[in-house]
């Protein structure tokens, strides 16, 4: 029993990491950014779903369209937050050194992190409507919230959506051109700075997702961001920075050593997602899906 | 003197000019008012963890875990005072450090082997890891921490209304002292190479040096600068919390290092200043949007000061020297 539980623990907070490391992923191999302010993004994306559940209540809607609110919120923040960032801020650094870009996002960061408090303000926010909408699950004599098995379909939606987009469609594999080589794809005619755009908007989607989805599951204040991107990258690194893959394993794996630690130690919590990846690290220097690189002499 | 070298003649220079500069702060140090005593002291003691980073910096790695050794030097410190009643504040100083440095030496070959984001993340990692162990520990106090009383000095109590200029004259001598050691090695054969490594690792294994004992030596010894700004953190304030381990306050000393530059280590002290006065201010003046404040600040220097601080001088004698 304590093993299903440990599973299904696992594999449902895995699902919500997988859809925001997704996104990192993704701004990841196109801008070569490991973008520290996704987790601004996904704490964005859960204040938008609070006002925008709030507001379908307030227009006299009934719950059920409160998902519909949900993915509204997160596309109304990548429409709107991820040109203002990538065209007014990114580009003027877009080249430089990627341990300088990290320290880059971390400012978008600090800055993020002040104008949520002036928008939204201090105060926490609860929407718990839509985390009762989808009923509960009995599995025997356990019973699980029906969200929380809606959030792994959402994740697996998220990835086979991404990895088609990329590999069958003609955009896609432009995108991918310019993660192999962004001057060859450029010398071929290819548009890389709307691709950059693009991508980071798709981005910032994926993260604003990640927290609208998770806004009804807990109450939605300051403080979001910095849990949830330490441990993102602990999930893309894991799984090499570089495919969809990797990010799928990276977050079960992060799952399920959370799920461990919570349900047989509780107080290895914290620590245990980061021993998880030293483990990784230590047998696999550059993660599990490693690229080739050229050694330049 | 015909069997002086260069090499002994620079290192003189180097430590005269250091020993010059730990007067001058500290005769300035008669002057300071209290407060600006006070954020000296913080500005000197974050600086020397900076420091450790510029370090690992100049051979081409960025720590961002550098709160794990700020925080191992400080609990080290706070341990002895509190539980084996050491109250120098010289021992407690020089022993964060080493236990700093010995909390890092096992890590220091592992690490070795990554670079870039890789060597960062897991850095950050092990940080976190600490940060995990310090908030569940009851017995240090969990995430509130614990404070220790004033420290002495070579057996002298020191008294209330002195204890900001003793912080600080600690400060300036032990960290101007390290200071100079660090830009000694820096202009070292080590030091050098390690300087290579940043331009091109592999040839500097052609050329037969070993890249990664060069990187681990210096995270050693980033390890123990870190752990000695960690103690006098927490001598200067009197507490010690978790938060010293936390990822924010290691990318804040990456903010500095990377501010200052890795081509001088004075340039590392002017940035710690900058930024504490940066902080002190928007923290009073716009106390609900500092952390706005600092971000802006760090993307103009970034954007307009691509090389650092240190770039202002350093840039201008490498030009003179082209000229010549």
């Amino acid at each position: 029993m304590l093993l299903l539980t440990i599973f299904v623990d696992g594999v449902v907070y895995a699902s919500w990491l997988f859809i925001v490391a997704l996104g990192l992923t993704l701004v990841f191999g196109v801008l070569k950014i490991l973008n520290i302010a996704h987790g601004s993004f996904y704490a964005l994306g859960a204040y938008a779903a609070a006002s925008f559940v709030g507001w379908f209540a307030s227009l006299g809607l009934a719950p059920a369209w409160s998902p519909v609110a949900m993915l509204l919120a997160a596309v109304a923040v990548a429409a709107v937050v991820a040109p203002l960032t990538e065209r007014g801020l990114l580009r003027a650094f877009h080249g430089r050194d990627e341990v300088l870009l990290v320290l880059v996002t971390y400012a978008l960061f600090l800055i993020l992190e002040d104008v949520t408090k002036l928008i939204w303000g201090a105060t926490p926010y609860y929407v718990t409507e839509p985390y009762m909408l989808f009923g509960t699950v009995e599995f025997g004599v356990m019973s699980y919230v029906g969200y929380d098995f809606v959030l792994i379909l959402v994740a697996v939606v998220c990835g086979l959506l991404v990895w088609w987009g990329l590999n069958r469609t003609r955009s896609g594999k432009i995108v991918l051109a310019v993660i192999h080589s962004e001057e060859i794809a450029s010398s071929m005619g290819v548009n890389v700075s709307r691709i950059y755009t693009f991508a980071f908007m798709v981005g910032v989607f994926l993260a604003a997702l990640g927290g609208a989805l998770t806004a009804p599951m807990l109450s939605v204040q300051p403080g979001l961001s910095v849990g949830v991107i330490i441990v993102s990258f602990a999930v893309v690194i894991i799984g090499g920075l570089v495919s969809i893959e990797g990010a799928a394993i990276g977050a079960l794996i992060v799952g399920f050593a959370r799920a461990l630690a919570v349900h047989t130690w509780p107080d290895a919590e914290l620590f245990s997602i980061y021993v998880a990846m030293a483990a990784v690290l230590v047998f696999r220097p550059q993660g599990l899906f490693q690229r080739m690189q050229a050694r330049k002499i | 003197m015909a069997d002086r070298s260069p090499r002994a003649a620079s290192v003189t220079a180097t430590a005269l000019a250091g020993l010059g500069l730990l007067l001058a702060l500290l005769a300035l140090g008669f002057a300071m008012p209290g407060w600006l005593l006070l954020l000296s002291t913080m500005a000197i003691s974050h600086g020397v963890v900076s420091l450790g980073i510029v370090l690992l910096m100049r051979s081409g790695v960025v720590s961002f875990g550098q709160g794990m050794v700020f925080a191992a030097g400080g609990y080290a410190a706070a341990l002895a005072a509190n539980h084996l009643g050491i109250s120098d504040a010289l021992v407690l100083i020089l022993g964060g450090g080493l236990a700093s440095a010995l909390l890092a030496a096992p890590f220091a070959p592992l690490l070795a082997r990554y670079r870039g984001i890789f060597f960062a993340m897991l850095t950050l990692a092990l940080s976190m890891v600490l940060y995990g162990i310090l908030v569940k520990s009851a017995a240090l106090g969990g995430s509130d921490g614990f404070n220790v009383g004033r420290p002495t000095i070579f057996g002298a109590e020191i008294a209330a209304e002195n204890a900001n200029f003793t912080l600080y004259a600690l400060a300036v001598v032990i960290v101007g002292v390290l200071a100079t050691l660090s830009r000694i090695y820096g202009d070292s054969v080590r030091g050098l190479v390690s300087m290579a490594i940043r331009e091109n690792e592999l040839r500097v294994e052609y050329l037969g040096a070993s890249v990664t004992s060069a990187i681990a030596v210096n995270f050693v010894f980033a390890a123990f600068l870190g752990g000695v700004g960690g103690a006098l953190t927490l001598l200067a304030l009197g507490h010690i919390d978790p938060a010293f381990s936390y990822w924010t306050a290691s990318g804040e000393f990456v903010f500095v290092a990377i501010l200052a530059g890795h081509h001088s280590m004075l340039a590392v002290f002017v940035a710690s200043f900058a930024v504490e006065v940066v902080r002190s201010f928007s923290n009073l003046y716009f106390p609900n949007t500092w952390q706005l404040a600092m971000g802006v600040f760090l993307l103009v220097v970034i954007r307009f000061l691509p090389r650092g601080l240190g770039s202002l001088w350093t840039d201008r004698r490498t030009r003179a020297g082209a000229r010549a």
